[in-house]
């Protein structure tokens, strides 16, 4: 169970959002959607613990959170499987083999990163996902440059994601086909004041 | 832990990782200098502590800029951020691999480059030493000034600056180390001081580092 009440996000000065409420059970995902600029990307920063919320809160546990940007942290002068070893290693997983396989990236496992195309490199950092064995997934903009066959292959991932207890929140624009999923529309928590409140001086240097 | 200092070093070795770029500035800085001051050995023995040293310290910051920008870059910055590694370890790691493939090198072919320079036999110890002692506050200071700076475009002179006045305590006691060695006289106080400041920036400053860089990511 993972809840956010009452949150206030801002991007530097600018607070975006405000009073964002949701809550997200087990086995079930929640898709953002909103026009570009309207926080989508904050509000998932915000909740993976990147920056801090203006307001309100995120009850969440500690360290079950996995979360994917929109760049994907691919090293190009490693391999594939070293870069997913590398973050195996980092959350303590060790094997990645499943993770290779769900991602059909077995036949690249050993060519540097640099070689991948742009999609292929969207699913090596979408492994790193399933190799980071983490309850919930919080995904900005995960399909971009995925072929159609790559956006089900990930569809399947999440539903096997899903299936076995997990969450996931992403930020998406297109239909990714799942069950159970909710959809949360940003632009009803569209931030009304100019500025936070309690910014000022002190905001460019803490 | 141990995962990123084997990735870091791995990225350092492997094409366009930027290992040997401090090394080659280092040699070449060796090389000139007697070009430039002339090749009188008395005047050589003279400066050669302190341009080894100058050397080294200015090896170290050429490199600086990359400790993070590289991972903030492609994202890797943010996903380890968010990792269940504490970003203090995260620094720690980071000086350290800076340490061993800038650094280190550096300590290792001092001698050569003391050669070059005259420098007077009882001062090899005391080189290799002082080196091998200052250079860590080097790399701890060094990753300070590349956390304040990550996200900025072309930070690299800005690093310079912070880092610079920052570096002068070190290369100040360093340098002393050698150059009373090579007089024969005793170097304990410098060296007190050098590994005092080496000490203290490893204990304190990884702290702070992960403080600005957290700042730095939101």
């Amino acid at each position: 169970m993972f809840q956010v009440r009452a949150l206030a996000c801002a991007r530097g000065s600018l607070l975006l959002l405000e009073g964002v409420q949701f809550s997200l059970r087990r086995g079930h995902a929640l898709v953002l959607r909103g026009p570009n600029g309207c926080g989508k990307t904050t509000l998932l920063r915000t909740i993976a613990g990147l920056q801090r919320p203006i307001a309100g809160e995120i009850d969440v546990e500690a360290d079950i959170i996995a979360y994917a940007g929109h760049a994907d942290g691919i090293k190009s002068t490693l391999t594939v499987a070293e870069n997913l070893q590398f973050w195996a290693d980092i959350y303590g997983t060790k094997t990645i083999d499943s993770a290779l396989d769900q991602m059909n990236l077995r036949g690249l496992a050993q060519r540097m990163a640099q070689n991948l195309s742009a999609g292929q490199k969207r699913r090596l950092g979408l492994a790193r996902l399933i190799v980071t064995a983490r309850p919930i997934w919080v995904l900005d903009e995960p399909t971009v440059s995925l072929d159609t066959a790559s956006v089900a292959l990930f569809a399947n991932v999440i539903r096997d994601h899903l299936g076995s207890g997990g969450m996931a929140l992403i930020a998406t624009h297109i239909e990714l086909g799942l069950p159970e999923v909710e959809v949360l529309d940003l632009s009803a928590f569209k931030a009304r004041l100019p500025t936070p409140g309690d910014g000022g001086f002190d905001e460019a240097f803490l | 832990m141990s995962a990123l200092l084997i990735r870091d070093l791995r990225l350092a070795l492997r094409a366009g990782g930027g290992f040997g770029l401090g090394l080659a500035f280092f040699l070449i800085l060796a090389v000139l200098v007697p070009l430039g001051v002339g090749p009188d050995p008395g005047t050589l023995a003279r400066i050669a502590p302190g341009i080894l040293w100058l050397g080294a310290l200015l090896a170290c910051l050429l490199s600086l800029d990359r400790i993070f920008a590289l991972d903030f870059e492609d994202g890797s910055l943010d996903l380890l951020a968010t990792a269940p590694v504490p970003l203090e370890a995260v620094v720690t790691i980071k000086a350290l691999a800076h340490w061993l493939t800038t650094a280190l090198p550096l300590v290792l072919v001092s001698p050569l480059m003391g050669l070059l320079l005259f420098l007077p036999a009882e001062a090899y110890l005391w080189l290799i030493l002082s080196l091998t002692l200052g250079t860590p506050a080097l790399s701890v200071i060094g990753t300070f000034g590349a956390a304040l700076t990550v996200g900025l475009k072309r930070g690299g002179l800005l690093v310079s600056l912070l880092v610079l006045p920052l570096y002068i305590p070190t290369l100040v006691f360093g340098a002393e180390v050698v150059a009373r060695g090579a007089q024969g006289l005793t170097v304990a106080t410098p060296l007190a001081l050098l590994s005092g400041i080496t000490f203290g920036a490893v204990a304190l400053l990884p702290f702070a580092s992960a403080m600005v860089l957290r700042i730095n990511l939101r």
